[in-house]
């Protein structure tokens, strides 16, 4: 699935999609009273209330220094025997594991579940040289077995159900169907264990990278990242170069609103750290450890002060199991392994913003997002900004103007509202032509042209005989220059 | 004595729902606040500002603040257009000179929602207003995130005579408006107004209230294609009301 800027995204016939789904309708309900709820309600009763702005700080501050930080991180990684490539590009950080694959004569890859690894179509170029590649987050696997996509940044698979699960694995893993969670689990557990002693190599993401100590960290609840780390003789991490903590005590701050923003977990079942190849002594360990740090059109996020903020994501979902537009439509409308308000901002930045367009727009900008947001990322100030670069085209951005029909609204707009005389000439106009529209109840149930995608679904009260203005002038005008004592008439 | 009101009457109250600016000038009368309602106002610019079009949205900031410059107090039934005044007009003249962003920061901070003014500004709870019915209040989003404004117009209904206030379930979900959204995305913004309304439903309420029209008019437009009994009324007109309260 690797981006191109080929066509417009399919936002509106698949949001369509999400809606009608009903299974999907119950897992995004759950996820969202559980956990967008709850996250909600942590913040609003923690302890250390200023947790989350000490976090963003030094999200940004991180930032702000990227390339020092990054280049202590990776001294680190190679002071301990690791290997270290900054990819440009997907196709970059692709080749580079291929290389690593092939020079090692790797027929089998593990992985962990990493959303970088589908933003560059890592699978698909290592299925390409012949290599089998397996998930072996339960989530993921469970994608991977359906030849689906995940709709969710933590819970990959919310659109399926336990029954649909039950009759994948009794297809796929030829066991007699059980809905049971537990039967489910211990199935999956056994076809993985089976690959997981057999692979010669383990892909990761990178939960955060702390150049202080060179060591990557990795939350998980299923301990599938701890084999895939260790068992494997080679393991490949990949990192979004932004995912980077300078300090260990800045990490802390990251890794603790991280499990609470996405799972109101104190702290996850496992945090692995590591960052180097198996040391003498060592009972355990790959041979090989490979950092690649890419870049992927982040770092022009970063050179644009009024996107920066994004890249202080610490990616915990939060934003997703708030959103009323993501708790409608689900992940897969938004055609990206970003999906939700955060996809909603980084998909287009990342892969177009044109071809994203419906991303930037198909939001209602009711600001849940920011309230639950652990480092309070102003993502609809984000949205706007988009739309911005959406009404004027933006070349810096290779932005083309979207509606030219919806410019010329705006501008026309701009000249009814300049001047009140017009404005109220054009709603007396507007009084008259609406007359044949309004029903027998006083509403409108249809209208014309684009107008009729309000009454779609909805009526419309008419314009009102004689508006505010007009009633002013003649009952209140001139009650209201007599004064107070004089107009308290009831 | 009062400091004087000037009314900023929001474009859609003022060409759909002008009942509501009426409730809104009955209510502030009987408080005996002086008014004013400046006759050249038409839109504070927000459907452009949502949708992206800065420039069109500053021409139209620009006139606002010239017509509303000289005004002590800002009074608007409208929490986005609230919104929009005091937190983004400032955002839109970054590149002006410092003098006229303190101008425009100076009306911002003189603007003021309803509820809010009734209850922060005048620090009045009890209008003396009667409304004996089932009421249920949505939270707008910009009202809530944006302004802060979820306890005030709550207080406020809960000392109308009468009047038995039942929360609904996710009262501060967004409705599905969202300005050019609900109509550039329908079949989202029917998902959303429909959850909103089931919420609604549910209560058993007669009416459903808020402190926004744009919110009111979605929902009122989905309940009135659903066939569906509940009534839709701004906050303003349960207060203006006294005593049995007549259907329109």
């Amino acid at each position: 699935m690797k981006m191109s800027e080929a066509e417009k995204i399919a936002y509106r016939r698949d949001a369509r999609r999400g809606i009608d789904d009903e299974c999907l309708q119950g897992g995004l309900q759950r996820i969202q009273n559980h956990f967008g709820k709850g996250a909600m309600r942590y913040w609003g009763e923690m302890a250390d209330d200023g947790l989350r702005d000490r976090v963003k700080h030094s999200r940004m501050e991180t930032l702000e220094n990227l390339d020092v930080v990054l280049a202590m991180l990776a001294d680190n990684i190679e002071e301990a025997g690791g290997h270290v490539y900054y990819a440009r590009t997907a196709e970059d950080a692709t080749d580079y594991c291929r290389r690593v694959a092939k020079k090692n004569e790797v027929s089998s890859v593990i992985k962990g579940k990493s959303m970088i690894s589908a933003e560059i179509g890592l699978d698909a170029a290592l299925e390409a040289e012949g290599i089998a590649v397996t998930e072996t987050d339960l989530g993921e696997f469970v994608i991977q077995l359906a030849e689906d996509k995940p709709s969710h940044i933590i819970a990959p698979c919310i659109h399926l159900d336990r029954q649909r699960i039950g009759r994948l694995f009794q297809e796929k893993l030829d066991i007699p169907y059980s809905d049971e969670p537990p039967v489910l689990t211990q199935a999956a557990r056994r076809a993985l264990r089976k690959i997981m002693l057999e692979a010669d190599m383990g892909i990761t993401g990178c939960n955060f990278a702390v150049a202080e100590t060179g060591k990557i960290s990795l939350v998980s609840n299923e301990g599938n990242i701890r084999m895939s780390t260790t068992m494997p003789r080679i393991h490949l991490a990949l990192m979004g170069i932004e995912r980077t903590a300078a300090t260990m005590s800045d990490h802390q701050g990251m890794l603790q609103l991280l499990t609470r923003g996405a799972t109101l977990q104190k702290l996850s079942t496992y945090v692995s750290f590591v960052g180097g190849p198996r040391r003498p002594g060592d009972p355990d360990g790959p041979e090989e450890f490979h950092l690649v740090m890419i870049d992927n059109g982040r770092s022009r996020i970063l050179a644009d002060q009024e996107f920066r903020e994004v890249l202080a994501c610490i990616r915990c979902g939060a934003c997703l199991n708030i959103c009323p537009v993501y708790g409608k439509i689900g992940g897969h409308a938004y055609n990206s392994p970003y999906p939700g308000p955060i996809g909603a901002v980084v998909s287009p930045l990342l892969f177009g913003i044109n071809r994203y367009a419906d991303l930037c727009k198909g939001e209602s900008l009711c600001g849940a997002c920011l309230d639950v947001c652990p480092v309070k990322i102003d993502l609809p100030r984000l949205l706007l900004a988009l739309r911005r670069k959406l009404a004027y085209g933006d070349p810096a951005w290779q932005t083309r103007k979207h509606k030219r029909t919806e410019a010329m609204v705006f501008r026309l707009w701009r000249a009814l509202i300049a001047s009140g005389p017009l404005y109220r000439l054009a709603l007396r106009c507007a009084g008259i032509l609406q007359k044949p529209f309004i029903s027998e109840t006083g509403m409108i149930k249809k209208m014309a042209g684009p107008a009729s995608a309000w009454t779609r679904d909805r009526d419309l009260p008419p314009l009102a005989s004689e508006p505010f203005s007009g009633r002013w002038k003649k009952k209140y005008r001139q009650a209201a220059a007599k004064g107070p004592s004089e107009v308290d008439n009831g | 004595m009062h400091t004087k009101v000037t009314l900023f009457v929001q474009c859609l109250v003022d060409s759909i729902y002008p009942r509501v600016g009426e409730a809104m000038v009955e209510v502030l009368r009987r408080l005996k606040v002086p008014l004013e309602y400046p006759a050249d106002q038409t839109c504070c610019g927000q459907p452009a500002f949502n949708a992206g079009y800065t420039r069109e949205a500053r021409a139209a900031a620009r006139r606002f603040v010239r017509i509303f410059e000289s005004a002590e107090a800002i009074v608007c039934p409208s929490g986005s257009c609230v919104q929009m005044v005091r937190h983004h007009y400032p955002e839109l003249f970054v590149d002006e000179s410092i003098d006229y962003r303190m101008r425009v920061k100076a009306v911002g901070n003189r603007c003021y929602e309803f509820s809010e003014y009734l209850t922060e500004v005048l620090g009045v709870v009890n209008i003396g207003a009667s409304f004996p019915a089932k009421v249920t209040y949505h939270d707008s989003c910009h009202l809530l995130r944006g302004l802060g404004i979820g306890e005030q117009p709550r207080k406020l209904l809960r000392h109308v005579e009468g009047l038995q206030l039942v929360e609904m379930d996710d009262s501060d979900v967004c409705c599905g408006f969202g300005g050019t959204f609900s109509v550039n995305y329908p079949e989202i913004s029917t998902a959303m107004v429909d959850a909103k309304i089931d919420n609604i439903v549910a209560t058993g309420a007669d009416y459903v209230t808020g402190c926004d029209v744009s919110c009111l008019m979605n929902i009122e437009g989905r309940l009135s294609r659903r066939n569906l009994g509940v009534k839709v009324i701004h906050i303003a007109e349960i207060l203006a009301s006294r005593g049995g309260h007549e259907d329109e």
